[in-house]
Order: structure tokens, then sequence, then C-alpha cells
């Protein structure tokens, strides 16, 4: 019954792959998609965090929170470019996003 | 180590529970309450991992900064968002034929992998005992030497990161009568004040 390693690499690996489905499922919503790319880090985070506490080196949980800082600043300038693009457009359906196409 | 077994499930089943919530809720704003709830266990399963510290980060920066900034911008716009989920069930078969493919594949992985032996002499930093340093300290003491100019580098990307959220929202709205302090003190007696010469018993 003792947790090891491999329960916390299965976890993860069950978020990930549900971040990956959830971008399949809600092919139209951006939030949705940004929301399943915080779930993938969030997985990646746990992924570092495991080898961290496992191999008793810091190293991994000091890189886990660059990559908080990283995934805090996508998020940030994700939104506000949705935003924005709302303002533009009114809406924010991804197949709508051709501008560029000419 | 039953109860931890028993914490270790726990977290790990509302976490999940709710990171599918996340993908399937009709409800966008639903859908960011359950990411609020998969960032909270996920805490707890760092604070089984020993992380503690993280733990703390993960509920500030994300439950507190991100997931209320994924709120205010689900509530913000205007959207019709059952017209968006139509062809969500078109999708369904082929993602979820990839998602169990990769499933299997990363859980093949796992499954017949080991730590190398020589892997514990290869540590970067090693974790000090827990009587020596809590997680916290022993974090900040690498991470302000060994680590200064990543940490550096990660303050200027929140940077250049909160100038670029504000220059791509801020607008000038036309039509709306703002005061302007340097207008009004630049403003003098001549631009402002007329003395007419009214003519006696005429009015102006």
């Amino acid at each position: 019954m003792t947790i090891t390693l491999a329960h916390y690499l299965t976890v993860a690996a069950i978020l990930f792959t549900l971040g990956i489905f959830g971008i399949f499922l809600n092919r139209k919503n951006v939030i949705i998609i940004l929301m399943s790319i915080e779930l993938m880090l969030l997985a990646v985070n746990i992924n570092l965090v495991a080898f961290s506490s496992h191999l008793g080196d810091l190293t991994g949980q000091v890189f886990s929170m660059f990559v908080l800082t990283v995934a805090a600043a996508e998020a940030a300038i994700g939104l506000a470019i949705l935003v924005v693009y709302f303002r533009n457009r009114g809406s924010i359906a991804v197949e709508d996003i051709n501008r560029l196409k000419g | 180590m039953i109860l931890q077994a028993l914490a270790f499930y726990l977290f790990a089943a509302v976490t999940i529970a709710s990171g599918v919530m996340v993908i399937a809720a009709r409800n966008p704003v639903h859908s960011v309450l359950f990411l609020i709830l998969a960032f909270f266990n996920a805490a707890g399963l760092f604070v089984l991992m020993g992380a503690e510290f993280l733990a703390f980060i993960l509920v500030i920066v994300y439950v507190g900064a991100v997931a209320v900034l994924f709120l205010f911008v689900v509530m913000m716009l205007d959207i019709n968002f059952v017209e968006l989920r139509q062809g969500f069930l078109q999708y369904l078969p082929v993602g979820a034929l990839v998602g169990v493919i990769l499933l299997v594949e990363m859980v093949f992985v796992i499954g017949a992998w080991v730590v190398s032996p020589e892997a514990t002499g290869l540590l970067a930093a090693k974790a000090p005992a827990l009587a020596q340093a809590t997680n916290a300290e022993a974090l900040g003491r690498i991470l302000y030497t060994k680590y200064v100019y990543l940490f550096q580098a990660s303050g200027l990307v929140l940077l250049v990161a909160m100038i670029a959220a504000i220059v791509l929202t801020l607008r000038a709205r036309p039509g709306v009568r703002r005061q302007n302090i340097a207008d009004q003190v630049a403003r003098s007696r001549d631009a402002s004040v007329e003395v007419k010469d009214v003519p006696v018993g005429k009015g102006v």
C-alpha cells in the first residue's frame, strides 16, 4: 500500500492525456483550450516534483517554479490576446481566426 | 503509511475527476471552478511529496491569479458558449483514440522503467535533511545562489508579460470625456474669460 514514484507518474500521465483530449474535444473554444494547456503544465509540474522528491534533488522543484512562472505569463498574454480579438471580431471561435489568410 | 496512501488516492482521484470536468463541463464558468479544484488537489499531492513551498505557490499563483484571470475573462466576454460546443461529439472518437494511445504509451514507459543506480551520484542539488532546513529554506538557498540568473530572467519574463497584457488591452475609447489635468492647469485667463463692453441701457 506504499505510494511510489510510479503512482505520481501515472496521475501526471492521466492529467496530461486529459489536457490533450480537452484540446481535441473543444476545438472551437479558445478558453477551454487554454485551460487544457494549464492542465498539461500542471501534469508536467507533478512529474518534476515527483522525480525531485524521489531522487532527493531540489533542482526539479526549482525548475517547476520556473515552469509556473512561464505558465502564468503565458496565461496572462493569451487571455489578453483573446480579449483584444473578441473586441475586434465579436467571436472567439477558432475557425473564425483566419484573417491572415488574406 | 496507510493514511498517506489514503490521502494520495483521495487527492489523485479528485484531481483527475475535476480534470475531466474541466474539459467536459457545459458552462465555462464551471470549467474554471473545476480547474481551481484540480489545482487545490494537486497542491495536496505536492504536500504529500514533501514540496510544501511549491504547494503554497501553486495555490497562490494558480488559484489566486491565473484561475481568477480565467474567471474574469469568461465572465467578461459575451459569448454564446452553446454554439461553440457544436461538434463536441463529432471530435469525441478521434480525440478518445489519440488520448488512449498516448496514455497506453506513457503507462508502458512508466511500467518498464527504473531509476539508474548511478543517478544518486549525479544529484545537482541534494535536498538537505528536514531537521537541517525546511523545504522553503533549502529551495531559497539554491534559488538565490546557483540559479540567481534564471531567477532574474523569470522576473523579466513576468515583467514583459505584464507590459504586454496592459499594452494589448489598453484602449482609448472615443466619446468618453476624461479629466485632463494638464489642460486644466495650462489654461490661461485670456483663453477662458472675455471682457465685453456693454452699452448702457441696451444689454449684451
